[in-house]
């Protein structure tokens, strides 16, 4: 039954909000992160999305299945990856973790980036809930039908 | 007289089922809305209808002129009836789900499930009234 489909759709996506979330908070969290070594250094984490898809094999596809609307899978976080940006130096010659030429290395978060990612990921999340509430409701009224 | 259900139902039946196949391929749409590369789809509901009521959808398709020709490796999507939606503004990641068009349509999808819902509901209740013959 396709409405059962729709809310393991609505729920990847909201997982996979909630881990863009997590990132952000973790980001936002460690923005003044500082470590003794620049290459332990604190550096912000973004997840990667892909569109999950159907089970060549399993899902159907190849003949079996001929007639019957694919939607997809909804979404997966395929993993999480570092930024490569510079870090930020900051001039702090007093600091014990400043380097020889006085400068210590700061986490490379940039917190605009960072707070609009979690108003879209927090947005998206939203849409995904509704989205499984009215799957919700549309189930409700069909175990209805004919009553 | 006899009654045929199938044709005492009508269009609604099926109407219903696609309308719950296409939720479910805007819901995909709305998960993957900030999915690098993704793009959206829809199915055209009136052509998908039509050729499940056994008329001909009108669209091209590809002839098989030999029995080895299997329509759903040629076609994985299109013969289902699946079409990729024009972006008006396609995001430089190159996904073309617009937000708030997914949204809108998946809530007249909903609407229009209920309408099919309601219709469904009148013909049963219809030949019930029929078979007691109060």
């Amino acid at each position: 039954m396709s409405l059962m489909n729709i809310f393991d759709i609505a729920g990847s996506g909201m997982s996979a909000q909630s881990v863009r979330l997590n990132t952000t908070a973790s980001n936002i969290a460690n923005a003044e992160s500082i470590s003794s070594n620049t290459d332990e250094t604190y550096r912000s984490r973004q997840p990667i999305f892909a569109a999950r898809f159907q089970d060549a094999m399993g899902g159907g596809g190849f003949g079996g299945m001929q007639g019957v609307v694919q939607a997809g899978q909804g979404v997966e976080v395929k993993g999480i990856v570092e930024s490569d940006a510079a870090l930020k130096m900051r001039y702090e010659p007093s600091h014990p973790y400043a380097n020889e030429d006085g400068y210590v290395a700061y986490p490379n978060v940039n917190i605009v980036e960072e707070m609009t990612n979690m108003i879209s990921a927090s947005r998206s999340f939203q849409t995904n809930v509704d989205v499984m509430n009215s799957a919700k409701d549309m189930m409700k009224q069909v175990l209805s039908l004919g009553q | 007289m006899a009654i045929d259900l199938d044709k005492a139902l009508g269009t609604y039946a099926n109407a219903l089922t696609l309308r719950s196949e296409r939720a479910g391929v805007l819901a995909n749409n709305i998960a993957n809305a900030d999915t690098p590369g993704y793009k959206a789809r829809d199915l055209n509901f009136h052509e998908v209808l039509k050729s499940r009521m056994g008329e001909s959808s009108g669209s091209l398709e590809l002839s098989q002129t030999r029995s080895g020709h299997s329509m759903s490796l040629l076609q994985p999507d299109a013969i289902n009836g699946m079409q990729y939606r024009i972006a008006a503004q396609p995001s430089i990641d190159g996904n073309t789900v617009d937000a708030q068009v997914e949204k809108t349509e998946f809530s007249q999808n909903a609407l229009q499930f209920q309408t099919a819902f309601t219709m469904l509901n009148s013909r049963i209740n219809g030949i019930r009234t029929a078979i007691r013959g109060e």
